[in-house]
């Protein structure tokens, strides 16, 4: 099974990541820790992708992201099987990719890598969606694990008082839970460290998204997709500060020595809801065959988006506001205003969003932001009707005609 | 009977009976989309509570602002509002429940243009301590709110009025199910669909005297039961209720219970009649039996159907859920996995538009009724 050598070609051996490979590595590790962490004595909890995560670090628990399986599967293009087991367990068509794919993939070790180490216990925050606290309902039920709810109020106009207090409090259930679950006391100098670490993580990750404020752009939302994957899965450990600070320098030189994500960069856009995680190789060239680069996304920065809500000095009393105030858990009207301020910080000429059947609370709402944007910037958007994981919700062809027609627009 | 005939009246043309309440009163009407709207609240303060439903068929404006992934119960209710029908309302309280109602509640801030909004982001988990505490300072805002909007103050006194109206619905519609599970055939289910209707739109305490005539008349009827059908149990969303149960019949079965949205699991619960008001409605609302897109245990849902289907005698449930309804969907395999363990079959029926085809699904409740 030898491959001919392919003659490299410079120009674009320039402007690959270079970072690319450590990350792979680091992400390598982290399965592989958390595959082996039987053997090492080590909990594993499974959270959810908007769930604290620092509590786990800071008791030495093994965060394992069902979501981040779910766009690995989607990635390796195994979305469709597994969810075609789901329906068979009688899961509807219309639910969550990313669920169903998780939901079989527990039953049958499948996927890219034979499955999820199984977990000691779930942690569910709902500031993402409600699908979630079903998903991990029927996990508690298959794995018979305890399951740990954050129920963060949706934040239509306001945070209010009430709600502040009704988090803080599950805080510390919070805490609470882990230490029965773990079998011993919960460090809170522990936890302010690993706070610092991610909050300095969330600062750096930003700084990197923030790169592409450059014209042309160091890297794509397309990057983004992929070195998204570290701020999710080890958010307050210092393997993320060191990573991102790399990869903040690499972008810099990028920069500095005019080295561009897309060649010939001309139209600059903002994507919005989820990648198509199956697709993103196709989309990336179709938009780069148009000198268009995806400059930034309202997915990737959700990480980071709420960092202005974090207090330092009291990390835990400030995740109650940093947790509940996220992209996902506002109003259809703060986003399409988040959108708005993407927009021009970005530079975008265009939007592109992804209007994703499996996300409801993505993607309801979009009219409006796409009406919204076309008011007030005037910019033209593009809809696209696809599923992140799912790939029989794509019509390749439809789908290409629809960025040319847009493409068009944007040169006319 | 007559009194039927009111029952049939207000749930055929729901919005008729608004505008015309609206306009013998000079009240206020305040729409809701969800069981867990605080209604009592509501009836406190003078106003009707009206659900909106979704009228169905043809969706055009809402098109404009919802995906074709979205039930029809969202779409259903918000092409109600831009299509002016709802214009009688003076403002709209949404309770939190499931992430399409939530986005829903935002789009019709947004664009509705019926009066006041408010949001009541009740707790989603409902079995700690903390969420109940919070439910109750949601249920003392939203109170605050209210009044606010209306401009008119809700006294104690008001609130004691309200608990007694509402306890006394939950109790009537009770034994109106309880009547019904005893002696099948006694109640049609047209009626019955007519009278669940109404108790969600006509002034309250109209309906609790109808309620009541309905319930001696009843009790008074010599007819005698024709226990003709299977036994059967409804459970799921339905939230904008299509007339199924006349169709269940001429299939060949006898509802005597349903586990649904705009049925029998609004009613569960009782409001603690001492103390503080607004603490006891705010722990009625976490203890009712729970809607799917709500915690309260990881089995409570298939517990609870499995009781009810027990105490109804059911020999089969029959789920009904909205297509796009992704709470009851996922809990679906559970809930079909424990009536099985109890030897209870049961037939899932997705309803893509608001009414069914409807000889497609006749043809799937004879089969289904033929194997029990």
């Amino acid at each position: 099974m030898s491959h001919p050598e392919k003659p490299m070609d410079p120009e674009k051996e320039k402007r690959k990541i270079k970072s690319v490979k450590k990350m792979k590595d680091i992400m390598t590790n982290y399965y592989i820790d958390a595959k082996t962490a039987e053997q090492t004595g080590k909990k594993v909890a499974w959270i959810t992708s908007g769930g604290p995560v620092e509590p786990l670090i800071a008791m030495d628990v093994i965060p394992v992201y069902p979501e981040n399986h779910g766009a690995m599967i989607g990635a390796s293009k195994m979305g469709v099987d597994l969810c075609e087991k789901a329906e068979a367990m009688g899961y509807s068509s219309d639910l969550c990719s990313y669920a169903r794919a998780d939901i079989a993939c527990a039953t049958v070790d499948g996927g890219p890598i034979g499955g999820l180490p199984k977990p000691d216990m779930l942690v569910c925050c709902n500031n993402i969606c409600g699908t979630v606290l079903k998903w991990y309902e029927v996990q508690a039920r298959f794995f018979n694990v305890p399951l740990f709810i954050l129920d963060t109020p949706f934040c239509h106009t306001e945070f209010s008082d009430e709600a502040r207090r009704y988090v803080r409090s599950q805080l510390d259930e919070y805490l609470s839970f882990l230490e029965t679950a773990c079998g011993k006391k919960f460090d809170h100098d522990r936890l302010e460290s690993v706070g610092r670490l991610s909050m300095e993580g969330q600062r750096l990750w930003q700084a990197v998204l923030d790169t592409t404020t450059n014209k042309p752009a160091p890297m794509s939302a397309f990057d983004a997709f992929f070195h998204l994957a570290l701020i999710v899965t080890l958010r307050g450990t210092q393997t993320v500060v060191d990573y991102y600070r790399e990869l903040l320098d690499e972008m810099q030189t990028r920069v500095a020595e005019g080295i561009s994500a897309v060649p010939q960069e001309t139209y600059r856009l903002l994507w919005d809801n989820l990648p198509i995680w199956f697709r993103t190789k196709w989309l990336s060239e179709k938009f780069a065959a148009h000198q268009a680069c995806l400059v930034a996304d309202t997915y990737t920065s959700a990480w980071c988006g709420s960092l202005k809500y974090m207090d330092e000095s009291d990390f835990l009393g400030s995740m109650a506001e940093g947790y509940s105030r996220i992209y996902l858990n506002i109003g259809t009207d703060e986003m399409a205003e988040s959108v708005i301020e993407m927009i021009d910080k970005y530079g975008a000429h265009g939007l592109v969003m992804h209007s994703n059947r499996s996300c409801k609370p993505y993607s309801l709402g979009q009219y409006d932001i796409q009406r919204i944007v076309q008011e007030k910037r005037g910019i033209p958007t593009l809809m696209i009707e696809a599923d992140m994981t799912d790939a029989r919700n794509f019509s390749e062809s439809q789908i290409d005609t629809r960025i040319d027609a847009f493409m068009e627009l944007l040169k006319a | 009977m007559e009194i039927f005939q009111q029952f049939l009246d207000i749930s055929g043309d729901p919005e008729g009976y608004a505008r015309d309440w609206k306009a013998r009163t000079g009240g206020k009407v305040v729409g809701t989309l969800c069981s867990y709207a605080p209604e009592e609240l509501i009836f406190a303060s003078g106003a009707l509570s009206f659900r909106v439903f979704g009228r169905g068929g043809a969706i055009s404006r809402a098109d404009a602002h919802l995906q074709a992934y979205s039930c029809s119960l969202v779409r259903g209710a918000l092409e109600d509002a831009l299509a002016g029908r709802l214009d009688f309302i003076d403002g709209m309280v949404f309770p939190h429940t499931c992430d399409s109602i939530q986005r829903l509640s935002d789009i019709w801030r947004m664009n509705a243009g019926t009066g006041f909004h408010m949001d009541v982001v009740m707790p989603v988990k409902l079995n700690t301590d903390s969420a109940r505490h919070y439910m109750v300072a949601v249920i003392k805002k939203c109170r605050a709110e209210l009044e606010k909007a209306l401009g008119q103050a809700i006294t104690d006194a008001d609130l004691e009025q309200a608990v007694r109206v509402y306890n006394g619905i939950r109790a009537g519609m009770e034994k109106l199910y309880r009547l019904r599970n005893e002696r099948p055939g006694l109640i049609p289910g047209s009626l019955m669909h007519a009278v669940v209707r109404a108790s969600m739109v006509m002034d309250r305490n109209d309906f609790l005297d109808a309620l009541n005539r309905l319930l001696a008349d009843l009790s008074q009827s010599d007819k005698t039961a024709q226990e003709s059908g299977k036994r059967l149990l409804l459970a799921g969303g339905v939230c904008n209720l299509p007339d199924l149960y006349g169709l269940i019949e001429k299939a060949g079965g006898s509802i005597v219970g349903d586990d649904l949205c705009t049925g029998s699991r609004q009613l569960t619960g009782r409001i603690d009649t001492d103390g503080d008001l607004t603490a006891a409605i705010a722990r009625r609302y976490a203890r009712r039996a729970i809607c799917p897109a709500k915690h309260g245990g990881i089995t409570a849902r298939g517990d609870e159907l499995v009781r009810m289907a027990r105490d109804a005698r059911a020999q089969g449930v029959i789920f009904l859920y909205l297509k796009f309804c992704d709470p009851h969907a996922f809990d679906y395999p559970y809930l079909k996995q424990m009536l099985e363990a109890e030897g209870i079959p049961s037939l899932l029926v997705e309803l893509e538009e608001q009414v069914p085809a409807e000889g497609q699904f006749q043809t799937r409740c004879e089969a289904f009724i033929e194997m029990l």
